[in-house]
């Protein structure tokens, strides 16, 4: 996966800027910034050509934490800004780090179509189930009956699958791994990278202060092996300790079952450059909640067409069509007389 | 250019004629008016134009609610709006009839199409009975022509369908009044082969339907004389005929040449601004980067972006665009990136009226955002000179690193007028250094970089777009402490930030203004935007009735010519024309303690040069019996 010929020019302190974090001790966020920061210098990249761009919300407080170009927006607009940058700037690495209020509520509508267009930014969704920095409030993938501050009674609302979300908007990278593990993480976050497209990672991350534990059941190392299902781009979808644990196709709809039972050909083989999402959007249903065995690891990854890239080349085609500038023969366009 | 034996008919010489075209959406009206109106500007009239069309892409045939109209005013004189009532109505059907008429100029022109009064379309508009022979236009000097039956004859002989024959009437109007005020018939010709090249039936048509329509002029034993405008007395160059939204977006592409920046569009479709949009993304081969949004705020959004990025950015929207716009123009104001908003304002609240003008967007984008965010405001007056307010907006938005609005209306938007074209070497710079090295140090005496250390003269940041070595540097919404930009809650800062940021927009090199017509009248009109072209008239018309009359009109809203204040204290009375209920009234009194008082009118139609000169000369009269 790394590439050996590689001799980084920058190391992971070169990437820290000089301002003190202010998540609060024990944030899984501080885990997520270490991997970044630490996956950095492989990706053969400076930090003067990377961007970090954010909406609201503790995961937005991010770009500040990194030594590179920053933009720290407003309440869900983040994908917007960083499309914007992406296309005058296709250059440049746009990495949208946004929590789960961020990117799938007040910002719901601009990741769909931040994912539908391919633009090539780099979408990190620091999920925790919970709105943390407005205190405690019930977010889109809290769970049905979550009691919060504005739901004493349980929350009514159904949540959100980001990823089948992701899915749903043809997004052409889709993955996901969590904030316990940080050598996952960057393999992820690599791979994201090194997409050329839109990219979209769920980061299961712990929040705890209003929202303690609520990966634990996956993410707790005791509890890894028998709940979390390493996807391995080819091989058959097994897990468990002694791989005693696999994942079949019944009719459509992903199951779980001992290995024994069904033999290892039954196994679904995973394919994460399928075209057809169908199998990926099966995967991404698997689990109801971070508390049964739930896949991690890239569940699709197919080549589009990249929007800025595209939209250079109409702007190339136009000049080979239309001519280089010239403002007089613009101006006469419309056709002109003289006075 | 007939065969038959013409007529001789007397040729009279006129000064102007205000002709409307007034149709079913679907009858081609736009299309005529623009085609009338590009001859006329070749043969070298002044003109104006004033195109007025539903909201509705196709409302139900034969209605009211489905009339397009283009009234177009040509001149052999100098002229600043498209002319307070027709002098001539050609109405293609009972509706047009019905909803244009009462516009129309006693003892005016009225050509109509004969065939289109059928009980089902007379029932259709409203008419109990047949307005052509029950006195009603007893008025008028009428003419009525059965256009579609004589086109549908003109048409046969390409082998047309009926029921696609009638659709080229529009070009036998054209053809007839091209007739009436002897214009040309080449032009026409031409745009027609060069409008439907490739579809041969069409142009065969459309031709011979035009040639129809001439040539019953000629042959008619109904009209008494046809007529002759001759060129105005314009400056001396070469003209093109543009409409505000061409001029804007041609202005907004020219500023990015003379800026040397790449230009960047983030819009979603509002009417009346989506022909911004659509001229430039038509000219990609500028480097013009459009982006069509999935909603108003993604289309501000990405402009931020892109102005980050170090593009020349621009929004477009109308009112209720503005308004989602909101929080992100605040960003904009916050980041104190460059960024150019155009709102096209539109008769509101919500839906409002969105093909009608209106100047009610003064306010929200004055303060339409919330806390104290302070941006420059500025508004064209003639759709000719949308491309120059473009130029400027840009030029105070890179100078000083800021959001600036333009507010537009959809009356310039869509009327158009005679432009004499710019030299282009004549433009101004408005080009800008990005920061390239650090400007400040640290306690160790290393080179940093200060991200909101400001240019003393201008208070303008440094702008350090990505990929500049060394000058990596994180901006937000969050309060920044002055200098370094990392966040800061420090109550003194904000204080000073917030100052700060209002002391810059203050500023702003702002022209001081300049009063046209009679410096020392009693009376100044004061104005801004789309109604210079009424008032300019009606200070003309006053004077002409030996009035005097000053005119002060504003291009830069926010922050005001520094002299204004003390230019409107020379008049013993300051009266402001808006279509509005008073909003820069209110600003010029909250400013300067000034008893201006207000002229409205909101009733999605411009202001005639009739109106404004009422409303005026009631308030000199009332001055001289003081």
């Amino acid at each position: 996966m790394t590439d050996t010929s590689f001799t980084p020019t920058t190391q992971p302190g070169d990437w820290a800027s000089d301002q003190e974090v202010r998540w609060c001790p024990g944030c899984g966020d501080y885990s997520i910034l270490t991997a970044l920061r630490m996956l950095m210098p492989s990706l053969g990249t400076e930090p003067r050509n990377t961007v970090f761009v954010s909406g609201i919300g503790c995961a937005a407080r991010f770009p500040y934490y990194m030594n590179t170009y920053g933009v720290h927006g407003i309440h869900g607009r983040a994908p917007a800004i960083a499309t914007g940058l992406a296309m005058a700037r296709p250059d440049l690495d746009v990495w949208v780090i946004g929590g789960d209020g961020d990117m799938l509520s007040i910002g719901g509508n601009h990741l769909i179509h931040a994912l539908r267009r391919n633009v090539k930014i780099k979408l990190l969704l620091f999920n925790n189930q919970i709105y943390g920095l407005t205190k405690g409030q019930f977010s889109p993938t809290s769970e049905i009956g979550k009691v919060t501050k504005s739901s004493p009674m349980g929350s009514l609302d159904a949540p959100f699958n980001p990823l089948a979300v992701a899915l749903g908007a043809e997004a052409s990278f889709v993955a996901r791994t969590h904030d316990m593990d940080r050598q996952h993480m960057m393999d992820t976050f690599q791979r994201a990278h090194a997409h050329d497209g839109a990219a979209f990672v769920e980061v299961f991350q712990n929040c705890n202060v209003f929202n303690d534990g609520a990966f634990e059941g996956v993410t707790k190392k005791q509890n890894r092996d028998a709940n979390l299902i390493p996807l391995r781009d080819g091989e058959p979808i097994r897990f468990g300790a002694d791989g005693e644990f696999g994942v079949i196709d019944e009719a459509g709809c992903a199951r779980v079952v001992h290995t024994a039972d069904v033999g290892d050909d039954e196994l679904l083989v995973h394919d994460e450059s399928k075209h057809d999402p169908s199998t990926a959007f099966m995967l991404a249903r698997l689990a109801r909640g971070p508390f049964e065995p739930t896949p991690i690891g890239v569940f699709r990854a197919v080549r589009r067409s990249e929007y800025a890239m595209a939209t250079t080349r109409q702007l190339a085609a136009a000049q080979q069509k239309q001519g280089a500038a010239d403002i007089g023969q613009m101006l006469r366009s419309r056709g002109t007389w003289f006075v | 250019m007939t065969d038959t034996a013409s007529r001789e008919l007397p040729l009279q010489e006129i000064d102007e004629v205000i002709i409307r075209f007034a149709g079913d959406s679907g009858d081609g009206m736009q299309l005529t008016g623009d085609q009338f109106t590009s001859i006329s500007a070749a043969l070298g009239n002044d003109l104006s134009t004033l195109p007025e069309f539903p909201a509705e892409i196709r409302a139900p045939q034969g209605t009211l609610a489905g009339v397009s109209a283009f009234q177009v005013r040509i001149s052999d004189f100098d002229i600043t709006t498209p002319g307070d009532a027709p002098t001539v109505l050609v109405a293609m059907n009972p509706a047009a009839l019905k909803a244009q008429l009462h516009n129309l100029a006693q003892g005016g022109a009225l050509i109509v199409n004969t065939d289109a009064f059928n009980e089902r379309n007379l029932e259709k508009a409203g008419y109990a009975t047949n307005p052509l022979d029950d006195g009603t236009l007893d008025d008028y000097r009428t003419y009525p022509v059965p256009m579609s039956q004589i086109t549908r004859d003109a048409v046969a002989q390409h082998g047309v369908k009926p029921r696609d024959a009638e659709r080229s009437k529009n070009f036998f109007a054209l053809g007839l009044i091209s007739w009436m005020y002897t214009r040309p018939v080449e032009p026409t010709l031409e745009f027609i082969n060069t409008k439907f090249r490739g579809r041969t039936q069409v142009i065969d048509a459309n031709t011979s339907a035009f040639k129809a329509g001439y040539n019953f002029g000629e042959t008619a034993e109904i009209f008494e004389a046809h007529y002759e405008v001759k060129p105005a007395p314009l400056a001396p160059g070469e003209y093109t005929n543009v409409n505000g939204n061409t001029a804007l977006a041609w202005g907004c592409i020219v500023a990015g040449q003379l800026a040397r920046l790449p230009v960047f569009l983030g819009s979603y479709p509002i009417t009346p601004a989506s022909d911004i949009l659509h001229e430039m993304s038509l000219k990609k081969n500028f480097g013009v980067r459009t982006f069509q949004a999935e909603d108003e705020i993604a289309a501000a959004a990405s402009a931020v972006g892109a102005a980050f990025g170090g593009a020349l950015a621009f929004t477009s929207t109308s009112g209720p665009g503005l308004a989602l716009k909101g929080e992100t123009l605040s960003l904009a104001v916050s980041l104190e990136l460059p960024l150019v908003v155009l709102d096209i304002q539109r008769g509101g609240p919500s839906t409002g009226l969105p093909t009608k003008p209106e100047q009610a967007d003064l306010m929200m984008a004055m303060y339409g955002r919330h806390s104290e965010s302070p941006l420059p405001v500025v508004a064209p007056r003639s759709p000719a000179d949308c491309f120059d307010v473009a130029i400027e907006a840009c030029r105070i938005a890179l100078k000083y690193r800021t959001p600036v609005i333009v507010l537009s209306d959809g009356y310039l938007a869509n009327s158009s007028e005679p432009w004499l074209l710019p030299d282009v070497n004549s433009l101004p710079d408005i080009g800008v250094e990005f920061a390239t090295g650090f400007n400040g140090t640290n306690e160790d005496g290393d080179g940093i970089f200060l991200p909101y250390l400001r240019d003393p003269e201008t208070l303008a940041r440094p702008w350090a777009i990505p990929g500049t070595p060394d000058l990596m540097h994180r901006v937000g919404g969050i309060e920044k402490e002055d200098g370094t930009g990392n966040i800061s809650y420090e109550p003194e800062n904000h204080q000073l930030m917030v100052n700060l940021r209002q002391a810059k927009v203050d500023g702003v090199d702002v022209p001081d203004v300049e009063v046209a017509g009679d410096v020392d009248a009693d009376l100044a009109v004061l104005g801004w935007g789309s109604t210079w072209g009424a008032i300019d008239a009606a200070a003309g018309r006053l004077r002409e009735a030996g009035f005097e009359v000053a005119h002060v009109h504003l291009r830069h809203l926010h922050p005001l010519p520094a002299n204004l204040g003390d230019v409107l204290r020379r008049y013993r009375a300051v009266v402001c024309p808006e279509m509005n209920k008073g909003q820069l009234c209110d600003i010029v009194r909250a400013k300067y303690l000034i008893d201006v008082s207000h002229i409205g009118k909101i009733d999605g139609v411009p202001f005639t040069t009739g109106e404004v000169t009422d409303a005026v000369r009631k308030r000199l009269e009332e001055l001289s019996t003081v």
